[in-house]
C-alpha cells in the first residue's frame, strides 16, 4: 500500500506531536458536529474542515511514529495539543470562536513553516492552502453572527470571551520548531483577528490570555477537564478491539 | 522530506516506465470517475528499480483526501495485471498539488460532468483570478456561493441565479 514520504531531516518529536495533536483533537471536536449542525451545508463544511485536519494529523504523527498508536494508545498527559482545541463545541458560536482563534493562528504558523526548509515545510506548504479556506469559513460566520441578531451577537460575544484565556498558549514557543518569531506571529494574529471582529461589530476581548495555569500548559501535557472524556470516546473503539479493521 | 526528481529529470525514462506511467495515469479518479489520474495531475512519476519493483509516486489533492488509498489500490491492480509483480505506491506532498495541475482536457470533462472547473491562479500568487464561476448547466456567469464546502473537500457548492440549478465548483487550491 501507500507510504508517506520518508524523512531526511530529523524531526523533533515534541514539535510533530504538538502540531499533530492540535490537528487531531480539533478534527475530533469538529467531527462531533456530525448530525447536529444547524443546516446541512454547515454539517458538510465542518466535516470537511475536520477531514483536512485529520489528514494533516496523520502526516504529522507519522513523522514521529505509528499514527494509530499515537492517536489511540497514548494517555492524556502525553498529548501536547493546545488547550484551546480540546474545548467543548458548546453552542455554534463557541465552535466558530474556536475556529476563528485557531485557524488564523494555524494559517500564520503554516505560512511561516512553509517558507522555511525545515522538516515541516512540505506539509505546511500543502496544508496552508487548506487553512486559507478554514480561516475564510470562520471569518464569514463571525461577521454573520456578530452582525446578525441581538441573540447571535450576544452568543458570539460570550463565546469569544470564554475562549480568550486559551489564546495566549498559541504563541508560546514550541519545543523543536526553529526559526519562528512567535512574538511577531502573535502581533499578526492580533491584527488579523482584531480586524475581523471590528468588521463584525465586535472587538477583541479584554482580560488575561492565560488561565490560572502557565501559558503553554497543553504543550506540557496538562489538559482541561473535558479532555479525558474526549479521549475516552476517541480511543474507545481501538482499545476495545485491538487490531480490528474494516 | 524526500522530494525525488521524477524519473526522467535526472535520468532517461525507459520505454517500459513510460508505458507503465501511461497505464497508471489512465486509472480513473475514484470520486470523479470522468477524470483520469493523469488529467487530475496527481501522478508524479513511475520508476522501475533493478530488483524489478516498480514505484509509483502520487500526490494527494487535499492532505486528508481519503481517495488516495483507493487510487493506490487501483494503480497496484492495473500494474500487477500488466505483469509487474511488485508495485509500491508512494505518496509525496512536495511540491504541493494545485488545481492548476488539472489538464485542459480534465477541465473540459469536469464542466461536461456538471462540475464548474477551478479558475486559474494569478501568475505567482495564491489568489485565484477573480473571474465569476460559470454555471456548467446553462453557461450563465450569474452564480452565487452557497457553501465553501460541498460533497468533497475539493468542491464548493454554488447556485446559478439564471437557471436556479445548484452545482459543484471544483474550488481553487
Amino acid at each position: 500500500m501507500s507510504s508517506t514520504d520518508a524523512v531526511q531531516s530529523p524531526v523533533s518529536r515534541p514539535a510533530a506531536l504538538s502540531l499533530g495533536d492540535d490537528a487531531l483533537i480539533l478534527s475530533h471536536r469538529l467531527g462531533e458536529w456530525a448530525g447536529h449542525a444547524p443546516v446541512l451545508e454547515e454539517e458538510v463544511a465542518l466535516a470537511n474542515i475536520a477531514l483536512d485536519l485529520l489528514g494533516q494529523a496523520r502526516v504529522l504523527l507519522s513523522l514521529t511514529g505509528d499514527e494509530d498508536e499515537l492517536a489511540f494508545l497514548r494517555e492524556e498527559r502525553s498529548f501536547r495539543n493546545l488547550q484551546l482545541v480540546e474545548q467543548p463545541n458548546g453552542d455554534f458560536a463557541h465552535t466558530i470562536a474556536r475556529q476563528l482563534y485557531f485557524s488564523f493562528h494555524q494559517h500564520e504558523l503554516y505560512t511561516e513553516l512553509a517558507a522555511g526548509d525545515g522538516p515541516f515545510a512540505p506539509l505546511a506548504a500543502k496544508a496552508v492552502k487548506e487553512t486559507a479556506y478554514h480561516r475564510d469559513h470562520a471569518e464569514q460566520w463571525t461577521l454573520r453572527l456578530g452582525d446578525g441578531t441581538q441573540e447571535s451577537r450576544a452568543r458570539m460575544r460570550t463565546a469569544l470571551d470564554a475562549l480568550w484565556k486559551y489564546t495566549g498558549e498559541m504563541f508560546q514557543p514550541v519545543e523543536g520548531i526553529e526559526g519562528v518569531d512567535w512574538a511577531a506571529l502573535e502581533d499578526r494574529w492580533l491584527a488579523a483577528v482584531g480586524g475581523v471582529l471590528e468588521r463584525a461589530g465586535l472587538a477583541l476581548p479584554e482580560g488575561p490570555r492565560t488561565g490560572a495555569w502557565a501559558a503553554g500548559a497543553g504543550r506540557q501535557g496538562l489538559h482541561t477537564e473535558s479532555f479525558g472524556r474526549l479521549l475516552a470516546e476517541m480511543q474507545h473503539l481501538h482499545r476495545s478491539h485491538p487490531g480490528a479493521s474494516w | 522530506m524526500v522530494t525525488e526528481q521524477a524519473p526522467g529529470a535526472a535520468e532517461a525514462v525507459t520505454r517500459l516506465e513510460a508505458e507503465l506511467a501511461e497505464l497508471a495515469g489512465s486509472v480513473p479518479d475514484p470520486e470523479l470517475p470522468v477524470l483520469s489520474l493523469a488529467e487530475l495531475g496527481v501522478m508524479r512519476g513511475v520508476r522501475m528499480y533493478e530488483d524489478g519493483h516498480v514505484e509509483v509516486t502520487l500526490t494527494p489533492t487535499y492532505t486528508g483526501c481519503p481517495a488516495i488509498e483507493a487510487m493506490s489500490a487501483d494503480i497496484e491492480r492495473v500494474l500487477t495485471g500488466h505483469g509487474i509483480p511488485d508495485v509500491r505506491v508512494r505518496t509525496v506532498l512536495a511540491p504541493a498539488w494545485s488545481t492548476d495541475d488539472i489538464s485542459a482536457e480534465g477541465r473540459r470533462k469536469l464542466a461536461e460532468f456538471g462540475i464548474a472547473p477551478p479558475r486559474p491562479h494569478a501568475a505567482g500568487g495564491p489568489v485565484p483570478v477573480a473571474l465569476s464561476v460559470r454555471c456548467p448547466n446553462c453557461g450563465s456567469t450569474d452564480t452565487e456561493l452557497l457553501s465553501r464546502f460541498s460533497s468533497t473537500a475539493c468542491k464548493a457548492l454554488r447556485r446559478c441565479t439564471a437557471c436556479r440549478e445548484p452545482f459543484d465548483h471544483f474550488k481553487e487550491l
